[in-house]
């Protein structure tokens, strides 16, 4: 609290001599900071100290009892990321299994969840559409139910004789016992294709072993367990995202798209070249937070699979949880969470460089060479 | 309007360092509190009447309700007061009461936990001031030994035995006199008892119940003081071996493969015309399949003789319980031969005494076969920090029918042995 005294002292003792204006200016941040610290008090007490906590813990062998900062915790320096990272082992094991499972997860619900959710924003944004409003709220709907709720209807839709599975039959398909079925997607496919048998898997692949999985494992893709669930979380959050779609496009001005009917553009070409360039922020809005999302995927895992079967949907999140309250490595699970985080934050950056606007980062730079040219000049002067 | 916003910043900042140092302060402070103290054998007493915290994890309001009631019964006795909580989730609840400091004095503690616990000194260990110990089965005592000193009293038990679909053995031609009592025994009624959509034998995963053929052709998963992975034994290869034999051939089965979550759901719907449960089976098929007419017999005989598996649940007190003394007590009154034959009469589960044995034998008599297992089941593995090895062999044997038994016993007992060794 010093700081804010010292920050503030010397401005108080010479505010006679000071402009009344400067004075007023003064005042406003001192009420603004006094508006601010309830939010302030609570994130930092909710938020910012849980994270150091948690960073400490990571670095020391608290087995949960009592306070992590009593003396009798040790630290154990980078031992936790040491056994997830470096080290042969089954912690290394599992977290790179979790992170094999989760990349399919990403790289399945992501793309598919963006396309869907704009294909109905854009279904439900025609003016002439009837029962709009019906639309809207049933693609909505299953945004606001609780996921466990949810993740409870599909564990019965998907059982072995449940309605998925009836519904294949009529089509002549013999449906798979879904959340028991730990084969790969990849796998599967390679086995029809003939490349390979999923029971005798080639050995060149087999035998070769990256970070504690062998690239057999590696290439497995989702299994038909995973596969369920994303379908489930596809379903689920393209409805919140149709909603911000929905939202950018009917800020799209009609003048813009009428002109483009003058100029003789089809309905693909006004597509392509005037809603998607205008949704442009919208999309690295939604890939963003489905690609945060998606890595952090628990309750799914945690009311449907436990991360099961043959640990095909065991998530880093849900890992994290399981290392810290059921096994007690309170160090790794903690560990666990900051990795997960390091990852997220890598991608997002990468992902918004990737789609960063290409134009306005040309303007900017320019603009930047211009104002250095310019302080130059003044200097020289 | 670019001027001011330099400083405004470097306040911002250091605001937000100031208050954050702070705040982190007080958390330290708070915390700082809590410091080991060691587990002694005199009992830490409180003076006067206590408030006793208890928390538990609940089958269903029956258990809820004599729990309840038989704390209540103790409070109004002694003067005490007990709050009792029902867990939604046990692991989770005793972890976060443990790490603030502040723990339940009185507790469920599964024995597959146990070690853990054990290990990092969170129980007290009260056994010794139970006079009658001995009073409770062997094998459940030993299942709460760590490193030589019993921690706390098994709060009731039960072991598998084999349940056996009445109608199902009849239509196969099968009589009283066919009940399996070897291996070749069970194979072969398996076999009788397989048609279209009916397997022979059907299990839930997971060594805590192929782990009988194990104990029944004398291995184990670790050796006897803990020290040793011992998965790569002949003794337990080849007790899997022969499961995997009959699940190729299609006798038995496991319950995924039944569409089941367990062996028995599998059993209440017909899939599956035997199956080795405990006898928490009762009570799920009074409920969910309440027309299967069935009976319970002991398993068979492996070539080492006769084995099971035992599972209980001992009520753990804490170390930092303020009220050892009280809370030593609570249990001795929920641990007594009358409280433990209502706790049975109430919702079903098996005295832990043995001289409840008899009483108990007489009112539920379809239970002889867990009670018989009682002298000579297995506990599960009680070391700690296995929790990850035993959870990886778990779902590698998902798919035993295709797994490569020598690699996955290997690679467990490699896994096990760092654990062990920590």
């Amino acid at each position: 609290m010093s700081t804010v005294q010292t920050a503030a002292g010397p401005s108080t003792g010479r505010a006679p001599q000071r402009a009344p204006g400067k004075g007023g200016a003064q005042r406003q941040t001192t009420a603004g900071w006094i508006f601010t610290t309830p939010v302030l008090v609570l994130l930092g007490l909710f938020l910012f100290i849980p994270i150091l906590m948690a960073l400490w813990v990571s670095f020391t062998d608290w087995t949960g009892r009592g306070s992590p900062f009593s003396s009798n915790v040790e630290t154990v320096g980078t031992e936790n990321y040491q056994a997830l990272l470096t080290q042969e082992g089954l912690s290394r094991q599992d977290f790179m299994t979790s992170l094999r499972n989760t990349f399919y997860y990403v790289v399945g619900v992501v793309p598919t969840q963006t396309v869907l959710a704009l294909l109905l924003a854009v279904i439900v944004n025609q003016k002439f559409l009837k029962g709009r409003t019906f639309f809207r709220t049933a693609f909505y709907f299953p945004a606001v139910v609780s996921s466990v709720a949810i993740s409870l209807v599909f564990l019965f839709l998907f059982t072995g004789t449940g309605a998925v599975n009836q519904f294949l039959a009529v089509l002549g398909i013999d449906g798979p016992t879904w959340f028991s079925d730990a084969r790969g997607l990849i796998h599967i496919v390679g086995d029809w294709l003939g490349l390979w048998t999923i029971d005798s898997p080639p050995s060149g692949l087999a035998d070769t072993q990256v970070m504690s999985l062998s690239l057999w494992e590696w290439v497995s893709g989702p299994s038909v367990a995973m596969s369920a669930i994303m379908l489930q979380v596809i379903w689920t959050t393209a409805g919140t995202f149709m909603l911000m779609f929905l939202a950018a496009l009917q800020d799209l001005p009609t003048e813009v798209e009428e002109a483009a009917m003058v100029d003789g553009a089809n309905r693909w070409q006004r597509f392509r070249n005037v809603t998607v360039p205008h949704l442009r922020p919208t999309i690295l809005l939604v890939i963003t937070l489905g690609v945060i999302g998606t890595w952090q995927v628990f309750d799914q895992m945690y009311v449907m699979t436990q991360g099961g079967p043959s640990k095909t949907t065991l998530t880093p999140a849900y890992l994290s949880y399981d290392a810290a309250f059921t096994q007690k490595q309170w160090g790794e699970g903690a560990a666990m969470a900051f990795l997960l985080f390091a990852l997220i934050f890598a991608l997002t950056s990468l992902q918004r460089f990737v789609l960063r606007d290409k134009d306005e980062a040309a303007t900017r730079k320019a603009a930047r060479v211009q104002a250095r040219a310019a302080r130059r000049k003044g200097t020289a002067a | 309007m670019n001027q001011p916003r330099r400083p405004r910043r470097t306040t911002t900042l250091a605001l937000t360092l100031a208050l954050g140092s702070a705040l982190l302060a007080s958390a330290c402070g708070g915390g700082g509190g809590f410091e080991e103290e060691s587990a002694s054998s005199a009992p830490a007493s409180a003076s006067g009447p206590v408030d006793l915290k208890m928390l538990f994890g609940s089958s269903g309001d029956a258990e809820t309700d004599a729990v309840k009631a038989a704390a209540d019964a103790w409070a109004k006795k002694t003067g005490n007061k007990v709050t009792v909580t029902v867990a939604s989730d046990m692991n989770q609840q005793l972890a976060q009461g443990f790490a603030s400091g502040n723990p339940p004095d009185v507790f469920y503690m599964d024995a597959s936990q146990y070690a853990n616990y054990a290990k990092d000194g969170s129980l007290y260990p009260y056994a010794d001031q139970i006079e009658d110990n001995e009073d409770f089965y062997e094998p459940l005592r030993e299942t709460f030994t760590y490193e030589g000193k019993q921690y706390c009293v098994p709060k009731d038990f039960s072991t598998l035995a084999l349940q056996i679909n009445t109608d199902a053995w009849q239509k196969a031609g099968l009589t009283d006199a066919d009940v399996p009592k070897t291996w070749v025994d069970l194979t072969t009624v398996a076999k009788k008892l397989t048609t279209g959509g009916q397997v022979g034998l059907g299990l839930s995963t997971g060594i805590d119940r192929v782990g009988v053929f194990v104990v029944q052709n004398g291995g184990w998963w670790v050796n006897e003081d803990g020290t040793k992975a011992t998965g790569s034994n002949t003794e337990v290869r080849e007790a899997l071996a022969y499961v995997q034999k009959n699940v190729k051939e299609g006798q038995f089965a496991f319950a995924p493969d039944l569409d089941s979550g367990w062996g028995g759901e599998a059993f209440g719907t017909g899939k599956a015309a035997m199956t080795i449960e405990g006898n928490w089976i009762k009570g799920a098929l009074e409920k969910d399949y309440a027309d299967v007419k069935y009976k319970t017999v002991e398993l068979p005989e492996g070539p080492e003789g006769k084995g099971t598996l035992s599972f209980t649940v001992c009520w753990g007190v804490s170390t930092d319980s303020k009220a050892q003394a009280q809370a030593v007590d609570l249990v001795k009154s929920l641990t007594s031969v009358e409280q433990q034959l209502a706790f049975a009469d109430a919702f079903g589960v098996i005295p832990s005494r043995q001289s409840a044995a008899e009483q108990y034998q007489q009112k539920f008599p379809e239970d002889a076969a867990f009670i018989a297992g009682a002298d000579y089941g297995h506990g599960p593995i009680n070391r700690p920090g296995l929790d990850q090895v035993i959870a990886d062999i778990n779902s590698k044997l998902e798919n035993l029918k295709g797994a490569n038994l020598e690699q996955v016993l290997k690679s467990f007992d490699t896994n096990a042995q760092s654990a062990l060794e920590k």
